[in-house]
């Protein structure tokens, strides 16, 4: 594996939640009250209508591979190949995230396969949601 | 805009491409706009507006001795240019700037001088993409292409095939940085850089430049080189992270660029004599030749296999060679526009015999903007 750590967020005050979500072991989304979309990345207003009054809820941290690549290079903290992938969340959003337990091939990467969040702690302050195959049949898909 | 009433009267590009380690970025887009002015008649007392991305236009205007009374630093990535042409047209007909220069240059390959700022680790990029690794663009841009494989049936060989005609035109063209020809095996038998794209169907990384200078139309013919005019332009923007692409199989951003070129330009896709999709990596001339509307949703792959958009075949494109074998700075916007000029001038190595309407589409980011700009050497 080349030298070094992978890259690490640095949580500002509106994304502040999702990140000390992912430290307690939840998932964090945010739905609009007015129109009830749910909606990715964190912002405390809604994308799809401009309401300021919106919550935050837990996400099942269940969905289904939706695309991906396969890097052969090196990059820190990595080590190649390896998949870099977008989920697709039951609860509609998409997001980046790794695939781990699974061999990182074309064969094993099938897009549309059901997910389940994995929680990932890289400091005392960050823990990411990476994604493995999900363990029970319930993913929709 | 009005049809016709812009012109491009300047163009050029760096003095040489590929590698260049002697001239730093500013000089780059300095080379090419001495070049630009040059091949306009025009010197720096005569320009009174820039545009540019890479470089501030204070570093551009002063660098090159330019007072202007109109700038434009919007940078948005390697479609900035197309924009720039835009904003450049509307301004010179209200009335802000009469002669406008638009620069680009870039130590790609070379990097001396190069300004490259990284991800902030607290923007939303580097708070939700880069954790997970990518390195660039061709980590990054590449993603949304196996949901369009799965979606489309879009095959590897299809996919090697738009790099396997794009050299075919860089064979005809002395300056392309890549000329021999290469097979669909060649290119599926490259190096693996970021699954499914192969070395051979990713941009190459070069040094350059290149520079427009733009003017009313009325005053085009006191010009020395046959006048370029701008029939339509368009413009937009989607998100700054890949990962929220609204489609992964289609880009908003050429949706509503490439359409409303189309609209201003009044003309329809069988008027095409030409075209340019910003092809830094093999599936982008798919996106485009779908999304602006030339190819039904999924077709663009056997349109290009068919060999419809290589020599001889109806809808020429990238005829430089493009992002996979001409050049590549890093933003290539302005090589495509500089190509579509050539071709409306007359003088592109692989000339498209009577072209009369060239459309000239880039990207930005990783699928995170776009700029269309239509052009014609008949003044209607």
């Amino acid at each position: 594996m080349p030298e070094g750590k992978r890259s690490l967020p640095q949580p500002t005050p509106e994304t502040r939640h999702f990140w000390e979500g992912t430290q307690s072991g939840e998932l964090r989304l945010q739905r609009c009250n007015a129109c009830q979309k749910a909606y990715f990345p964190p912002r405390p207003f809604c994308p799809a209508c401009g309401q300021r009054e919106v919550s935050v809820f837990k996400a099942s941290g269940k969905g289904r591979l939706f695309s991906y690549v396969i890097h052969h290079r090196p990059v820190a903290g990595f080590d190649p190949p390896y998949a870099i992938a977008v989920v697709e969340l039951d609860e509609g959003p998409r997001m980046m995230t790794n695939i781990v337990d699974c061999p990182q091939t074309p064969e094993a990467l099938v897009l549309d396969m059901p997910l389940e969040v994995a929680f990932a702690k890289q400091t005392d302050e960050i823990t990411l949601p990476l994604f493995r195959p999900s363990k029970s049949q319930s993913a929709k898909g | 805009m009005k049809h016709n009433s812009i012109a491009i009267v300047g163009a050029a590009e760096t003095t040489e491409l590929g590698r260049i380690p002697d001239m730093s970025q500013i000089m780059l887009h300095a080379d090419a706009a001495l070049n630009a002015m040059k091949d306009a008649g025009l010197g720096p007392k005569d320009i009174d507006g820039v545009s540019t991305a890479g470089e501030t236009p204070t570093s551009i205007a002063h660098y090159l001795g330019i007072t202007p009374k109109w700038v434009d630093g919007t940078a948005v990535g390697g479609c900035s240019f197309m924009i720039h042409v835009r904003h450049a047209a509307a301004a010179i007909e209200s009335g802000m700037a009469k002669t406008i220069l638009i620069t680009h240059g870039e130590s790609g390959r070379s990097g001396v001088g190069r300004s490259r700022a990284p991800v902030a680790a607290s923007s939303l990029p580097g708070q939700f993409e880069q954790p997970y690794g990518p390195m660039g663009p061709p980590t990054l841009f590449t993603i949304p292409v196996l949901r369009y494989m799965k979606t489309y049936g879009l095959t590897h060989e299809q996919l090697a095939m738009v790099a396997v005609v794009q050299r075919e035109w860089a064979a005809k063209n002395p300056r392309a940085t890549f000329r021999d020809p290469v097979t669909v095996d060649d290119v599926l038998n490259s190096r693996m850089i970021a699954y499914p794209f192969r070395l051979l169907q990713c941009c190459l990384v070069t040094d350059g430049g290149g520079a427009l200078i733009l003017t009313s139309a009325d005053r085009a013919k006191d010009f020395p080189q046959k006048p370029v005019y701008l029939l339509g332009t368009g413009e937009s923007v989607e998100t700054p992270m890949v990962s929220q692409m609204e489609d992964f199989t289609s880009s908003r951003a050429f949706r509503i660029a490439g359409p409303t070129a189309f609209a201003e330009a009044g003309i329809k896709h069988a008027d095409v004599d030409h075209l340019m999709i910003y092809d830094a990596f093999a599936h982008l001339p798919i996106y485009g030749l779908e999304d602006l509307g030339f190819c039904n949703k999924g077709e663009a792959a056997g349109f290009i296999w068919e060999r419809n958009t290589a020599p001889g075949g109806k809808l020429p494109l990238n005829t430089n060679g493009g992002g996979l074998s001409y050049m590549h700075s890093g933003m290539y916007g302005m090589y495509a526009l500089q190509e579509s000029v050539r071709q409306m001038r007359g003088t592109a190595p692989a000339q498209v015999p009577g072209a009369k309407i060239s459309v000239c589409h880039g990207v930005g980011g990783m699928f995170a903007a776009s700029g269309t700009v239509i052009m014609t050497n008949e003044r209607v």
